[in-house]
């Protein structure tokens, strides 16, 4: 029986989890969660996500919330490399860049993709510039630790490609859509690293499904 | 084995995370102080070992780590037995239980209670910063509704991965321990069985040992 993904592929939390579905070659279904009618709030799909969010992924009985949980579910249990659960070292060093991804990549660029894209969009609301200043000021001290992390390896965690690298192409996705992504000609190595992941097949296909679901 | 050396202070949050998970697989540990009223965080020393400025690092022979919660999962990994398994990551779906969980504490605890330990606490401690009482409050609301799904969830479970305790319990030992330092810790006697969860785990001798080095008056 295909996994069932509850939540839009334009979210970065679910593109997350459909890359490594992708990536490991899982069969699955995508069932969407109209947030313009509340559905995230309702009965039915809090009793996924007590929190209310997307995604959340149903496997048989199994029923997880948390993107980075699914993602890490989905890998293990398809024994994807992405994880490199076979070595200590490696499995380590996939978990910290993975925790950076989490709190100094994704936390300055939720509120950026918030002011730039959202915001104006969606609520036709004005970009608040200071407060995407101040962000953009701490992703580039991100991006400062990235450019030197990746002149010693080719991939974050080491020389081969893990979670803790897929794991940021949705929102470096839309860091390209907003009008800061000049900011990475600042950091070449940041920018073939991203360009390279979105060059890669199962990456292709999900910018294909969030673009679709936009 | 020789002991691993952690790197930062005890008093420090993210260090005592590392420090609790130690104990629990009763590994030999080193703990090297970094002095920042000397701005040692800063130094090309430590930023070689975490390049954010900031603790624990953990040095393993030529393995070095940082990120506190990813640095806990090595320890309780290398370290495991079949008696101390925090991860539980033999079994498949035990172990989405306590990822899934671990997250949680990151992504929705967290953000909701720590800002007012870092108003109450940390701020005007170290940096003679006064309260912001607005975050505070702010906060305060966010956490009332992060408690009230942890507890649904405690009421149905022992613990946040099932009926066996975790990593994904553990974490939430540091920030929570502050917080019932502020004058806020009252909140939790609203979700009786958020608290029971609570005073369980200070119960443990890990958790006894290293709250030890932790102050609860400022």
């Amino acid at each position: 029986m295909a996994m069932k993904v509850f939540g839009q592929p334009m979210s970065t939390n679910v593109a997350r989890v459909l890359v490594c579905l992708e990536e490991a070659g899982v069969k699955y279904e995508v069932v969407p969660v109209d947030f313009a009618t509340a559905e995230h709030k309702s009965p039915e799909h809090t009793s996924r996500n007590p929190f209310g969010q997307v995604p959340a992924l149903q496997d048989g009985d199994l029923v997880l919330f948390e993107s980075r949980a699914i993602s890490r579910y989905v890998l293990r249990k398809n024994s994807s490399e992405l994880l490199k659960e076979g070595s200590l070292g490696d499995s380590a060093r996939v978990d910290v860049w993975l925790e950076v991804e989490s709190h100094h990549f994704d936390r300055p660029m939720a509120v950026i993709i918030y002011q730039c894209l959202v915001l104006p969009v969606y609520f036709g609301g004005k970009t608040d510039e200071k407060i995407v200043e101040e962000n953009l000021e701490t992703l580039r001290k991100t991006f400062r630790v990235y450019e030197d992390r990746l002149s010693r390896s080719t991939y974050l965690a080491g020389d081969f490609i893990s979670l803790a690298d897929l794991s940021h192409f949705p929102t470096a996705y839309y860091l390209l859509a907003t009008p800061h992504a000049g900011m990475l000609d600042e950091f070449p190595r940041v920018k073939a690293w991203i360009d390279g992941m979105l060059a890669r097949p199962a990456v292709i296909k999900v910018i294909e499904m969030m673009k679709a679901s936009a | 084995m020789s002991p691993v050396k952690v790197f930062g202070r005890a008093i420090s949050t993210n260090v005592a995370r590392v420090l609790v998970c130690l104990e629990e697989v009763g590994a030999d540990y080193e703990l090297v102080s970094v002095d920042f009223l000397a701005g040692e965080q800063n130094s090309p020393e430590h930023v070689e070992r975490n390049p954010f400025g900031k603790v624990p690092a953990l040095q393993d022979g030529e393995l070095v780590l940082f990120e506190s919660r990813a640095i806990a999962k090595y320890v309780l990994r290398k370290y495991r037995t079949s008696e101390v398994d925090l991860l539980r990551e033999s079994s498949i779906s035990e172990a989405a239980m306590v990822d899934m969980w671990t997250e949680v504490e990151a992504q929705q605890y967290y953000p909701a209670l720590s800002p007012v330990v870092y108003e109450c606490i940390i701020f005007p401690v170290m940096r003679g910063v006064p309260t912001d009482q607005k975050v505070v409050d702010e906060s305060l609301e966010k956490l009332r509704k992060v408690l009230g799904v942890y507890e649904a969830h405690l009421t149905k479970n022992r613990f946040l991965a099932g009926d066996f305790i975790s990593f994904a319990d553990l974490s939430h030992f540091p920030f929570t321990f502050y917080f019932m330092a502020t004058p806020y810790a009252s909140l939790f006697e609203s979700y009786p069985h958020v608290k029971a969860w609570w005073e369980g785990l200070m119960s443990r001798p890990s958790i006894k040992k290293i709250s030890a080095n932790m102050p609860t008056k400022f």
